[in-house]
């Protein structure tokens, strides 16, 4: 089998970029309104048919539209969580790196604790003081998310730390904010950007945790974990409901594993962020 | 060696410190009120009283943070509001089915994980690698839950093999073991495959080599001693990992354990058994990573005679 070095990043790429354009062109794509009920159910879920190709849920609304619309709510809390789990990695990681000392002891004594907490377990204690909305949700799954960030934004930084680029520029009497802005940051970006794509697929997978277990966005937003948590009540007579929306979740969090470690893949560094 | 064993159970402590201060600050920092908060919404006035003077809601923070640490110290984790029990109690009473489910899931994930990545390291960039690299990433890429509902309706509802959830017998235990064990089987395989391939590169598998040794003999005899050590201590790690995947698992199947009581806990906003249940996992993830330490320290004496690596 011939397997070009581009194939993993290409086919990573082209799935999330899939995923982007549904989201987007959702009101376009999706057949009928996702939060209406569109068909004669009552109270039964409907199999999969020409009219509506993914069956129907219990109270009547078109699976295939909730999933479309599913996307956009998917990939924002996922997109989102990362950014704010970069924001936390990424402070706590170059400063540990980079001023080193009791800063780093400090930031990272602080890391270790937060890993040994169970991310979801945490993420449900915090969502059960706090009450579920969007903005709390991803506060919360970046809250929880960001050890793995700072462990290895610390390690580059530490290294670039030590280059001589870095030592000249202090040597030529540049502030730390100027060190670490113009000389480590950019340097450092590269992996930032590869840990942000993996990342993604880690909060898509914890929103979705959150959701199925009826902690995340509140209904009726549709939700894919959600969609699964519903489903399982009908599970004996409907099987179709929880298929299709986990088959979503799936292909969203393969697309960005895919994109993030054909990457690194191709860098020859494989398995160096994990 | 002894040096190394306090100094690791001192950091252990010093964790489990750290982790009862952050559920601290989520159940009394947090809550405008956190006498509602643990006793529930719908407390009558004279509970929430009886309440702020058990937990010292009029003394300082630090004050309430020294009483709760005393307390949880001597296995008091307060009571649950909804239950009317002990949280403690709850807690030991769930905790062999989640110590039955883990410890399988554990030996599952290992047991493909790792074949899966010598095969991928003999095989190194070449189609079996890759083919093991993407189907990898795809196991780590399921959502638990999912999985989990879909080995239901197949294995429980169409072929019948398997009870519908609950605990009855060993035969009940074969699908959440399955649900839990995939994504980390994914993840140690790639682990294994790396740290491998990083081995194979060094200059005593290459001596190993120049003594005419075959290239697997020199992954088997070699190479592997090495790159079993990081992944030991990525599963310890990765016990964190494993029991937010136990929450989903045991909410899917009905597994009367930890996690489905934590998934109740936080349902029923009966934020003692939350803490408690978050605390007591953080002390089992501590205790887990210090195993694994002393293990390691067992098998490598770098370790043991205080060289770090």
């Amino acid at each position: 089998m011939k397997f070009r070095p581009h194939a993993m990043e290409t086919a990573g790429a082209l799935m999330v970029l899939s995923l982007a354009v549904v989201a987007i062109m959702a009101p376009w794509l999706a057949p009928y309104d996702p939060t209406r009920a569109v068909a004669n159910t009552f109270g039964d879920p409907a199999a999969p048919s020409r009219m509506y190709p993914l069956g129907t849920d219990q109270l009547g609304r078109d699976v295939l539209s909730r999933i479309i619309y599913g996307a956009r709510i998917s990939l924002t809390v996922g997109v989102a969580a990362m950014a704010v789990t970069m924001t936390i990695g990424v402070t706590i990681g170059l400063s540990a790196g980079f001023f080193g000392g009791a800063i780093d002891f400090v930031l990272m004594r602080f890391t270790d604790v937060m890993l040994t907490l169970p991310a979801l377990l945490l993420a449900m204690a915090f969502v059960a003081v706090l009450r579920p909305s969007i903005l709390s949700i991803l506060l919360v799954i970046g809250l929880v998310s960001w050890t793995q960030i700072a462990r290895v934004v610390r390690a580059e930084a530490l290294s670039m730390t030590q280059r001589d680029f870095v030592m000249a520029a202090r040597a030529l009497g540049a502030p730390s904010s100027r060190l670490i802005m113009r000389h480590v940051m950019p340097n450092v970006m590269p992996i930032i950007v590869v840990m942000a794509v993996l990342g993604t697929s880690g909060t898509l997978l914890l929103d979705a945790g959150l959701s199925f277990l009826t902690l995340g966005v509140p209904p009726p937003t549709p939700s894919w974990g959600r969609m699964i948590e519903e489903a399982t009540t009908y599970f004996r007579v409907a099987p179709w409901l929880a298929i299709f929306p986990g088959l979503a979740i799936f292909y969203a969090v393969l697309g960005f594993n895919l994109l993030g470690y054909g990457f690194l893949r191709r860098r020859g560094r494989a398995g160096s962020a994990t | 060696m002894l040096a190394y064993v306090i100094r690791r159970i001192v950091f252990g402590v010093a964790v489990l410190i750290g982790t009862s201060l952050i559920t601290f600050i989520i159940a009394f920092v947090i809550p405008a009120d956190p006498a509602v908060a643990v006793a529930g919404a719908k407390a009558d006035p004279a509970t929430l009283a009886a309440i702020r003077v058990e937990l010292g809601l009029d003394r300082p923070l630090y004050f309430q943070y020294a009483r709760y640490v005393d307390r949880a110290v001597h296995g008091d984790l307060g009571r649950s509001y909804i239950r009317r029990e002990e949280v403690a109690g709850l807690i030991v009473s769930r905790f062999p089915a989640t110590a039955i489910l883990a410890l399988a899931a554990m030996a599952l994930s290992l047991a493909l994980g790792i074949p899966m990545g010598m095969l991928a390291a003999a095989y190194r960039e070449r189609a079996p690698d890759n083919i093991l690299l993407v189907f990898a990433l795809g196991l780590v890429s399921i959502p638990v839950f999912w999985l989990g509902t879909i080995l239901l309706i197949v294995g429980g509802l169409y072929l019948r093999w398997f009870p519908l959830g609950g605990f009855d017998g060993w035969n009940s235990l074969i699908l959440p073991t399955i649900t839990l064990a995939l994504g980390s089987a994914g993840y140690y395989s790639r682990i294994l495959q790396t740290n491998l391939a990083d081995a194979m590169d060094q200059e005593y598998v290459r001596t190993a080599r120049g003594k005419g040794l075959s290239r697997r003999a020199a992954m088997f005899k070699h190479a592997m001693a090495n790159a079993m050590l990081p992944l030991v201590t990525l599963a310890g790690l990765d016990f964190a990992g494993l029991l937010s995947g136990v929450v989903l698992t045991e909410t899917v199947f009905n597994w009367p354990g930890l996690g489905r009581l934590a998934f109740e806990a936080v349902f029923n906003l009966d934020i003692p058994l939350v803490m408690g249940t978050v605390l007591f996992s953080a002390a089992l993830v501590v205790i887990a990573n210090l195993i694994v330490d002393l293990l390691c320290a067992w098998l490598d004496p770098r370790i043991r005679l205080g060289q770090q690596t």
